[in-house]
């Protein structure tokens, strides 16, 4: 059995025939040859696959095809726009808060969407909003700064 | 000799982070083959038994079925190991362990073939599971290699002076036994390899998660009977390692090949995270009894230390990582009798092998929880005990080695360490504060001889009575590179283009920890430009020598130092050219500074790199060096653990500030003070973040993590059971760098990455034991060890965990 799916991703519209026991995470790196969405657990456990969807940070591995169908999309590859890397990324480089890289696309997703909604986080918001994200290189102090120093105006 | 530098020293920004932040650095799984198939594993359920017959007839003719590998596809070599000989690439023997493989499937639907999987039959003869290793040795004991003779795995003595007589001259002697868990690396990107079949010239690629791709080679030609050249293999982004993707994924670089080579197709191997922590090796667990005599000054006299380390199945790293532990054993302190004896067994637990820290988080652990213990009988602080026992310049090390010709900057860590967190002060006055606590603990438990936290219900404290602070230091040493454990040389490439720019790589492996960025750093440094006009190619066993392994923190010591040398080559061929070119004196001091060459005594005589580049290429000087590093010589007299282990050594202190809740056991890490010597800092922004990574790891490794086993089987295979600390889990971290002078590595560079790591638990432990005034002897020191003094776990398996 297949689905068709209509759904935006990093602002382009997408048709797709799928089968609806599709993960979310499948559909990106397979079908879309978006790879820079990680899979790490496949439980929820690890936030390497999160993506924002409808404004919320989700992990693409316990989401199904069919819920994504009218959804909007944002993954790591829709934050660079026209050569120029978003604030976040910028931070992300400047405090030092990427090492094996792994997490970081989840980890700047979960950041996203935490400064899309509130735009001046204290530090504890920034560690409630990364918590479900885990790395294991950085011990998560630069990724912290990175993210506080973003605050503000983030689109 | 340079008085200032452009870039050493300062914040870099990471030469791959902009691949990383945009998601489009390729991980091994990012990187597909139009027609690649797939390999799943086939293991059986079992811990220990012998394979009689595997019985394939209900799969092999299913149509998703291309192939089937066993150890009857292995052309050469079945048999494998980075030092013994003694891990099967496919199992037709025996099992030893639950994570062994006996075939793989080959096909292109990866999902129906794990199904296909479960369908495989077998004929077994269990045999009985090995799983304390305190049995090991038993004359009864199961044999867990039969051609080894014995469970024995290494067995290290170490003899200095005379033992008796050291504890026959002391005061005091206290005897104490701890021990430390299994755990898992924990990397966030699991295992992933492809083979690529090149029939042209019946050679075969790989491309995978490697950690030391000269190692997985090795093991690759081994297994197909090929010469070292037909095996190419190339390391994809690494997301994370610590360790972790050496003996695994040279076994699956072989499966993958074995595979790859037989369909004629590109195979890819992909482990998910059950499977991953299934198969994959492990910190070591370990048994360590130490006596300790001492004079009532507090000076030590003799060190009794047993030591025996769980090796699981297969030896591994086993041989290395317990040599570190019997050369640091001590700890950094001065003993005239040492008597030490470590040994590493083979059992039917998971496999454990090289992990950041390699031997010394477990003997720091109980070292440094042993000197508290001293200080607490002393009445003294624990800075003063370590004051009066630690090495300085010129000291004897347990092994009788003479620290000399570096700074030996131990006193200077502690100092540093004491005085940024006013540690006796605080010390103090937790330990009178929690006095009160103490007839309480008594009182509740006075007829338990060991004296648990737990509450009785008649027992109401206020909540904020159960809240308890604590401060607690530990102390290191640590051995920069291999030392007497191998072979000890590193080598880079470096080619500059008639424009200027450049290509680096060295033998050696980005792991994530920065290493491209900081041999970018060294190489720009020396030749006066910016990291941005250095290349840093991906390592390829086919492009650069074999440096041997990336371990024990030597990449920025070894390869960095190689780095130097290839672009000081360079440098000298140009200035010599250059001389030429403008007629100056042999003798004349040229300048490359912000990518330009000019003449110190002629300022006039100024040309931008680029033009320099373009005019000796022209000329037809060689603008490509190979920069080779030999590690200075060291000696072992291994009968008795006796000589220069290492050619030199780091320093590093760490306090921690922890808050103890006692009703719920709960320890929370408010602060640590991570002060170390790295020799010099190249990049300062990666540095920092290796002193926070290596932290927050020895948090977890001093409080939750631990890996459990059940009759060999892990309970917990998935990150819902395995828990690694979050970014709510550990409070402030301060990075402090004691610079001292070396004249090895690059500018004095040395190691880092695993000192960071090596000392939070111990400096845990004894803040917690400041704060309840009771020792803790074994790690994790989690909730129910705290409250209960010993460990729950499920009677089996848990719900749920199998693969
Ligand atoms: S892969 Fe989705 S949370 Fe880990
Ligand atoms: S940077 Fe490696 S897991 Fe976060």
């Amino acid at each position: 059995m297949t689905i068709e799916l209509n759904f935006t991703i990093n602002e382009k519209k997408i048709t797709l025939k799928t089968e609806p026991n599709r993960r979310l995470l499948d559909i990106l790196r397979q079908e879309l040859n978006l790879t820079g969405t990680k899979e790490g657990c496949a439980i929820g456990e690890c936030g390497a696959c999160t993506v924002v969807m409808n404004g919320k940070a989700v992990n693409s591995c316990l989401v199904l095809a069919p819920q994504i169908n009218g959804a909007e999309i944002l993954t790591v590859e829709g934050l660079e726009k026209d050569q120029r890397l978003h604030f976040l990324q910028e931070n992300f480089l400047k405090h030092g808060a990427v090492q094996c890289g792994f997490c970081t696309p989840g980890m700047l997703m979960s950041a996203y969407a935490l400064l899309s909604k509130n735009p001046n986080p204290t530090e504890a918001e920034v560690k409630e909003a990364i918590a479900g994200n885990l790395c294991r290189c950085t011990g998560y102090k630069q990724i912290i700064d990175a993210i506080l120093e973003t605050e503000g105006d983030i689109k | 000799m340079k008085k200032t530098f452009n870039l050493v020293g300062k914040p870099v920004i990471r030469q791959d982070g902009y691949s990383k932040v945009t998601g489009k650095a390729r991980f091994a799984d990012d990187i597909n083959y139009p027609d690649q198939l797939f390999g799943v594993m086939v293991r059986l359920p079992i811990a220990h038994a012998r394979i009689k017959k595997i019985d394939f007839s209900e799969i092999e003719n299913h149509p998703s079925v291309i192939t089937i590998c066993t150890a009857g596809d292995i052309s050469g070599s079945n048999i494998s190991g980075i030092i013994k000989q003694d891990q099967p690439v496919f199992c037709d023997q025996k099992i030893v362990t639950p994570g062994d493989v006996v075939a793989m499937l080959v096909g292109e639907d990866e999902e129906l073939l794990r199904q296909l999987a479960g369908k495989v039959k077998y004929e077994i003869e269990p045999l009985p599971a090995l799983t304390d290793p305190r049995k090991a040795l038993d004359s009864d004991a199961v044999l867990i290699h039969p051609e080894s003779k014995s469970n024995l795995i290494v067995h290290y003595p170490l003899r200095k002076g005379d033992i008796e007589r050291g504890f026959s001259q002391s005061d005091h002697i206290v005897e104490q036994t701890y021990t430390t868990q299994l755990i898992e690396h924990g990397y966030i990107e699991p295992e992933t390899v492809i083979a690529i079949p090149l029939a042209a010239d019946r050679s075969v690629k790989i491309i995978g998660s490697i950690q030391n791709p000269f190692t997985a080679r090795r093991i690759v030609a081994q297994a197909l009977d090929l010469p070292l050249t037909r095996v190419r293999v190339e390391q994809a982004e690494l997301g994370g390692s610590f360790g972790g993707k050496d003996d695994t994924m040279d076994i699956l670089s072989a499966r993958a090949a074995v595979a790859a080579l037989k369909t004629g197709r590109p195979v890819k191997i992909r482990y998910r995270r059950e499977e991953s922590v299934l198969e994959s090796y492990k910190r070591h667990p370990y048994i360590l009894h130490y006596k300790v005599g001492f004079s009532r000054e507090g000076k030590i006299k003799a060190m009794k230390i047993d030591i025996l380390a769980d090796g699981g199945a297969y030896a591994s790293m086993s041989p290395f990582v317990t040599w570190r532990s019997v050369a640091q054993a001590t700890g950094p302190y001065e003993v005239e009798n040492v008597c030490t004896d470590v040994r590493a067994v083979y059992t039917n637990n998971p496999y454990t092998g090289a992990m950041r820290g390699f031997g010394s988080p477990q003997p720091i652990f109980a070292q440094e929880s042993i000197m508290d213990e001293i200080a607490n009988q002393l009445g003294k602080t624990p800075d003063e005990i370590r004051w009066i026992n630690c090495l300085h310049s010129g000291s004897i090390t347990a092994t009788g080695q003479k620290l000399e010709k570096h700074d030996v900057n131990l006193i200077k860590v502690l100092d540093t360490a004491v005085q940024k967190t006013n540690f006796s002060r605080q010390w103090q006055a937790c330990k009178d504060k929690n006095k009160s606590i103490l007839p309480f603990i008594q009182k509740t438990h006075a007829s338990q001889a060991d004296k648990s936290l737990l509450l009785e219900s008649e027992d109401l404290v206020a909540p904020d009575l159960l809240l308890r602070k604590g401060i607690g230091l530990a102390l290191s040493y640590r051995g920069c590179s291999l030392g007497a454990e191998g072979i000890d040389a590193a080598a880079a490439y470096l080619s500059v283009q008639p424009d200027g720019s450049l290509y680096l790589v060295s033998g050696l492996a980005e792991n994530g920890q920065g290493m491209r960025t900081t041999f970018s750093i060294i190489a720009a440094e020396t030749l006066g430009l910016s990291v941005e006009d250095i290349h840093y190619l991906e390592l390829d066993t086919g492009i650069v020598p074999d440096s041997g392994p990336t371990v024990a923190s030597r990449s920025t010591l070894m390869g960095g130092g190689a780095v130097k040398i290839a672009a000081e080559i360079v440098r000298d061929r140009l200035q010599k050219f250059l001389c030429d070119f403008w007629k100056l004196n042999k003798q004349d001091v040229l300048c490359f500074e912000k990518n330009k060459v000019f003449s110190e005594s002629d300022p006039q005589k100024t040309l931008r790199f680029s033009e320099v580049c373009q005019l000796a290429y022209r000329k037809g000087v060689c603008l490509a060096a190979i920069g080779w590093y030999p590690g200075p010589k060291v000696d072992w007299d291994e009968s008795v653990g006796q000589g220069a282990a290492y050619f030199t050594y780091v320093y590093g202190c760490q306090v921690a500030e922890v808050t103890v809740n006692l009703g719920t056991g709960e320890v929370y890490v408010d602060r640590v003070v991570a002060v170390h010597d790295p020799g010099k800092v190249i990049n300062l922004l990666g540095a920092q973040g290796q002193v926070y990574g290596g932290v927050t790891q020895g948090a977890g490794y001093g409080l939750w993590e631990e890996i459990s086993s059940a009759d060999g089987f892990i309970r917990e295979l998935n990150f819902d059971q395995i828990f690694i600390p979050t970014s709510k889990d550990v409070g402030e971290i301060v990075p402090v760098f004691v610079e001292g002078d070396d004249q090895h590595g690059p500018w004095g560079a040395k190691s880092l990455g695993e000192p960071t790591l090596e000392l939070t638990a111990a400096a845990i432990a004894n803040a917690v034991r400041n704060a309840v005034g009771v020792r803790f002897f074994n790690l994790p020191l989690n909730l129910e060890e705290i409250v209960l003094k010993r460990k729950l776990k499920p009677g089996g398996l848990k719900r749920g965990s199998a693969v």
